[in-house]
């Protein structure tokens, strides 16, 4: 178990790595990539990176609320409002993603009203509106795209994103829509955290919370909407989601989580659209979730604690552990059964009984110095037998610490054997214990001797 | 009520709790149906029944987390809304998710939050009453624990906590000794005491009848409608037992601490 310093000094570490990459980025792509930087590509680069901070803290929210499949509706329940914005008011951009806005929200309260009022579960609300919707929203903008009006140009990038679509205002509307959902966030950050955490207890407490979650959802519906132009209606749950899982496998704190997904999101968004101006024909919404998914792959097969080499390290490592402590106790009760704590045990004995164990606990026995081999057989050293006789010791106490807690007046602890148990209770109850030992050890001396 | 011994709850001592005439219904389908109950103040009190007899139902209705049909629910002579802060709550343990990102202190932190107020953030002194709450229930050394890493009875005493800290006068815990080791139901049944020692009133959902007349001096035993409710030593008969679960408490047979079920 990290301590919270040292993992908080892990974040910190790994949000400075992540924005040194981000800037050699640039040159890199300059150099390898024969990237042009040129007005179009710094515009939409910021963009992609500002919405990637924007969906990266937002999605934070919908994966720990387990709604990343709602995110995936929400988007797709996007695009009739698209096309009917069009239809009624004309290319404004704004209006567009209003429309975008309106009926993707639309969509949330439909899921809520179902789920909440029939039996139909979540999973299969959020797949009829994700369907129906898309349906509405394909059918109007081929039939839009019919119509002999050269302005419905380009109106499909909603579907697939298309970066250079992006130009300076967009780049100033994300900047500021996102800066007052983050001042919303900051503001209420303590009763999201509780809704997300425990609904059930938040409204014991007196918060609204259905005010709460809807509040929560709206800002989500921001953020696609806001991501809608650049990754499009079909990828923008991955720009929400990725970062916020990709995150989460490195630290254990919301709020770690959140900036850190912030920084991922960054570096997804402005990568991606950076990549994707290597040819003109490089969609840049694909590109930005390819290289955000890269994210997740390398947490979630690096992080410490919960990435996978971890995982295998650490089984490794409690193998090696739990065989030396087997072993260790298995030499000193065979040589005390047989008369003295130095007695060796023969190896095939040893190896009879415990098999590639015997090999794993002696090969790391050895290594410390707790055993010595004479003649085919194994033996303890002076040391080893001193950490014998403290495991034996520290195992006797925990028994007697099962048994005669409640006795004795002992605080109430979680039984771990594998730890010191002065290091789990205060000495005074240490004492306790060893005193109850030592009487029941003298005790069974007495019985022996009296015989 | 029909049951007069012991302690009255009309003279002997305040009402904390006054239900009237609630139903709750789920789908058309009552829940609970037309419950009167009174929970006398200082007493510690078990909710028995059987599976979907409408405990945890009971609870949430008191606590207006689910709509209600009709009746009423009165703390103290008063509305729910009103004392919020005398009330302190214990959810299952089941009903939220263990790897969320947070800390046990956290967790435990959240108990002030009601009383913070929209907006305002915890503090330090805030960080210290809920780290005297750990202490109370044996976990101070949990403090800075990922709260996925809490076994079963850790996750309960770090619930058990959040509750403490809100030095509440009423408790109302849903279903605390559900699968925990012996650990832990000593520290909580401990800490129940210690509760009632200092005057409050507990109302505890419980399922395990062999440890309820041992742990509790009140009791509602509960079928969708209150079968039985009063002092446990009278109302916790075999009678009243098998008219709550039918013929099924006949498994209660082992390890007998029911008087009197033999011979029934």
């Amino acid at each position: 178990m990290p301590k919270p310093n040292t993992s908080n000094r892990r974040i910190w570490l790994l949000i400075t790595a992540t924005a040194i990459i981000a800037a050699l980025f640039i040159p890199f792509s300059q150099l390898v990539l024969h990237v042009q930087y040129d007005y179009t590509l710094r515009t939409v680069a910021l963009g992609g990176a500002l919405l990637g901070i924007v969906s990266g803290v937002l999605g934070c929210f919908a994966v720990l609320r387990r709604q990343s499949l709602l995110g995936d509706a929400l988007s797709h329940a996007a695009l009739p409002g698209v096309a009917i914005a069009f239809l009624l008011a004309g290319r404004d951009l704004a209006l567009l993603l209003i429309g975008a806005g309106v009926t993707s929200w639309l969509g949330v309260w439909f899921i809520r009203l179902v789920t909440g009022t029939t039996r139909i579960k979540q999973d299969a609300a959020m797949g009829i509106v994700l369907a129906a919707w898309f349906a509405a929203g394909i059918a109007l903008l081929v039939y839009i795209q019919a119509r002999p009006d050269a302005s419905q140009a380009g109106l499909d990038t909603f579907i697939f994103g298309q970066a250079a679509a992006i130009i300076e205002r967009d780049v100033r509307l994300i900047a500021s829509v996102g800066a007052v959902s983050f001042i919303v966030l900051a503001l209420f950050w303590k009763e999201f955290k509780l809704i997300t955490f425990d609904p059930e207890f938040a409204g014991a407490n007196g918060f609204r919370v259905n005010l709460l979650s809807m509040t929560l959802s709206t800002l989500i519906v921001v953020a696609i909407v806001l991501g809608l132009q650049l990754a499009g209606v079909i990828l923008m749950v991955g720009m929400l989601i990725a970062s916020g899982i990709a995150a989460r496998q490195w630290t254990n704190q919301l709020g770690q989580m959140v900036i850190l997904s912030a920084v991922f999101g960054a570096f997804a968004g402005g990568a991606g659209a950076i990549v994707s101006a290597v040819d003109a024909d490089i969609p840049t919404g694909p590109l930005i979730v390819v290289v955000a998914f890269l994210l997740v792959a390398l947490s979630l097969g690096f992080a410490p604690g919960r990435g996978l080499v971890w995982t295998l390290l650490r089984q490794r490592s409690d193998r090696r552990r739990f065989a030396a402590q087997t072993i260790l106790e298995d030499l000193y009760h065979y040589a005390l059964d047989h008369g003295r704590a130095d007695l060796p045990a023969p190896e095939p004995f040893l190896l009879g009984v415990r098999g590639a164990t015997a090999r794993e606990g002696l090969r790391q026995l050895l290594a410390r110095g707790h055993v010595q081999r004479s003649n085919g057989a194994w033996m303890l050293t002076p040391a080893g037998i001193e950490a014998a006789t403290r495991d034996d010791r520290n195992h006797q106490l925990w028994s007697l610490y099962r048994q005669y807690a409640d006795d004795l007046n002992l605080p109430v602890i979680a039984e771990d054997r594998q730890q010191d148990i002065a290091d789990a209770l205060p000495p005074e109850s240490v004492a306790k214990l060893e005193y109850k030992l030592d009487t029941i050890r003298n005790a069974a001396t007495n019985a022996v001797t009296k015989n | 009520m029909s049951v007069h011994s012991g302690r009255d709850p009309q003279n002997d001592s305040a009402t904390a709790l006054e239900i009237d005439d609630l139903t709750v219904a789920y789908n058309s389908k009552p829940a609970i149906w037309d419950i009167d109950l009174r929970v006398p103040e200082g007493v510690l009190m078990a909710v028995i029944g059987p599976n979907g007899a409408g405990k945890s139902t009971l609870i949430k209705a008191a606590l207006k987390l689910i709509p209600r049909a009709a009746g009423t629910v009165q703390f103290y002579g008063q509305p729910y809304e009103h004392v919020r802060g005398l009330v302190g709550y214990v959810p299952q343990r089941g009903s939220v998710d263990w790897d969320f990102p947070t800390t046990v202190l956290d967790v435990v932190s959240m108990g002030l939050y009601g009383r913070l107020g929209w907006i305002r953030r915890p503090g330090q002194s805030e960080r210290e009453s809920a780290m005297h709450a750990l202490e109370q229930v044996g976990m101070q050394d949990f403090a800075d624990r990922q709260i996925s890493q809490l076994s079963g009875g850790q996750q309960q005493r770090t619930f058990l906590a959040r509750a403490l800290v809100q030095d509440a006068r009423f408790y109302l815990m849903d279903e605390p000794f559900a699968a925990v080791d012996a650990v832990t139901e000593r520290a909580i049944i401990t800490i129940l005491r210690q509760l009632r020692a200092r005057g409050k009133t507990v109302v505890v959902v419980h399922h395990d009848l062999q440890t309820a007349p041992e742990y509790f001096d009140w009791v509602t035993l509960l079928n969708v409608e209150i079968v039985a409710t009063g002092p446990i030593a009278t109302t916790f008969t075999p009678e009243n037992l098998r008219r709550t679960y039918g013929g099924r408490v006949a498994y209660l047979h082992e390890g007998q601490r029911i008087a009197g079920l033999e011979e029934e």
